[in-house]
């Protein structure tokens, strides 16, 4: 097939490593992917604040409360940096919102986990923040130029939310045989919906061939996977727990662990809406926005006002 | 239900030392410039990244189009004698 010359300008600035910009040519499916993509960890990042802040009230200390609260408070900025991000390829904030309100727009299905006791929200932090981030450094190379950007000021931000998750996991688990037993069923519960953040097996993953070729994607979803089950298996082992993975083995002549595969039938039925929390982490969403209403319309109403007294 | 509504968009530029330009860092919604400028220092100065903000409405920025990149900077490329480099100075000269 013939390629257009805006096709293989396209492609040669992939080849260069140079970003695609907002006003660039770009291919009608590359655009499409983007849309998806972005807005798909847009709203992970809104509805990720939903498990956390129904903890901050209850944060045993002060200090827990405080950093809790600016956590999740990262996580709305996080949110509104990738919906600025995504509104760059055409689509308005108003679409991108309806689209999570009417589930035709997924968001990660860890967010669909409850939390169910404080050390979970040491396990989100550590296990949840740390395979975001895993994801979200590759990201800072991606192609497209707003989302790489975005990413650089995420990535910046990140890192003391992995921190304080993983201090209130070592905590715990030099705490009573009580606040260890706590710590080690949270582990026990986030561990495996935590690798399945990745993603499908490379095998599985209808869009990671056009993700890689796009330079979207850097890394295959099992390369990740494999990088943040060697970062985090020594990290356990440093505070005393122990990775539910009864074939966690080290492999020496690949220089990482062997590790056991996750249960796939789980993760597609909690994508498609039977997981514990789907359906009030969706109830929770659309009521703020309803809620939001009138303070929206109020807004309006206010700036309109001013702009007919000024144009007097 | 009515025609949802998140206000205008809005660039964001923020300047993140006193004597320092300002570079665009993302955009925000807002109804009206105070908002704006509020929402822009919640979504991106929350670890003091900035001294000054500037938010202008997006429909506002004129932009080159990259299609043109060629002919539109043209005018520049054939004028090498607005370099430096371009003139001969003879050894010993210093200072300048
Ligand atoms: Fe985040
Ligand atoms: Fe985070």
């Amino acid at each position: 097939m013939e390629n257009s010359e805006q096709e293989r300008n396209f492609d040669a600035k992939l080849e260069r490593n140079e970003t695609i910009e907002p006003k660039d040519w770009m291919p009608d499916n590359y655009r499409k992917h983007l849309i998806r993509q972005i807005s798909q960890h847009a709203h992970s990042e809104i509805v990720g604040m939903l498990p956390e802040g129904n903890w901050i009230t209850r944060a045993p200390s002060l200090r827990r409360k405080m950093v809790l609260l600016a956590k999740v408070q990262d996580e709305g900025g996080h949110g509104l940096y990738l919906y600025s991000a995504a509104e760059t390829l055409g689509i308005t904030r108003e679409e991108l919102v309806s689209q999570l309100l009417t589930g035709k727009a997924k968001y990660s299905s860890i967010f669909n986990y409850p939390t169910l006791t404080w050390a979970d929200i040491g396990a989100i932090g550590w296990l949840v923040d740390g395979a975001a981030i895993m994801n979200q450094v590759m990201l800072q190379r991606t192609s497209y130029g707003p989302y790489a950007r975005a990413m650089v000021r995420i990535c910046k931000e990140e890192s003391f939310h992995q921190r304080q998750g993983y201090e209130i996991m070592m905590v715990l688990a030099k705490g009573s045989p009580e606040q260890k037993a706590m710590a080690q069923d949270a582990i026990n519960r986030w561990w495996w919906p935590s690798l399945m953040m990745f993603g499908p097996t490379d095998e599985k993953s209808p869009n990671s061939a056009n993700a890689i070729k796009w330079k979207i994607k850097r890394e295959s979803n099992d390369q990740l996977r494999q990088k943040f089950v060697n970062q985090t298996v020594p990290q356990a082992e440093i505070i005393g727990l122990t990775v539910p993975d009864k074939d966690l083995v080290w492999n020496e002549s690949k220089k990482g662990y062997d590790f056991g595969t996750p249960d796939w039938e789980e993760f597609y039925n909690v994508i498609a809406g039977n997981g514990p929390c789907n359906k009030d982490r969706l109830a929770a969403r659309t009521k703020a926005h309803a809620e939001g209403a009138w303070v929206r319309e109020a807004a309006q109403a206010f700036a309109d006002k001013r702009k007919e007294l000024e144009v007097i | 239900m009515t025609k949802d509504s998140q206000g205008f968009l809005w660039e964001v530029f923020i300047q993140s030392k006193p004597g320092q330009p300002h570079r665009h860092c993302g955009s925000v919604h807002a109804h009206d410039k105070e908002m704006a400028l509020q929402n822009a220092r919640d979504v991106y100065t929350r670890r003091n990244e900035g001294t000054n903000i500037w938010v202008v409405r997006s429909e506002y920025i004129v932009s080159s189009s990259p299609e043109d990149i060629g002919p539109f900077f043209e005018p520049a490329n054939d004028k090498i004698y607005r370099h430096p480099t371009f003139y001969s100075v003879p050894e010993g000269v210093t200072h300048m």
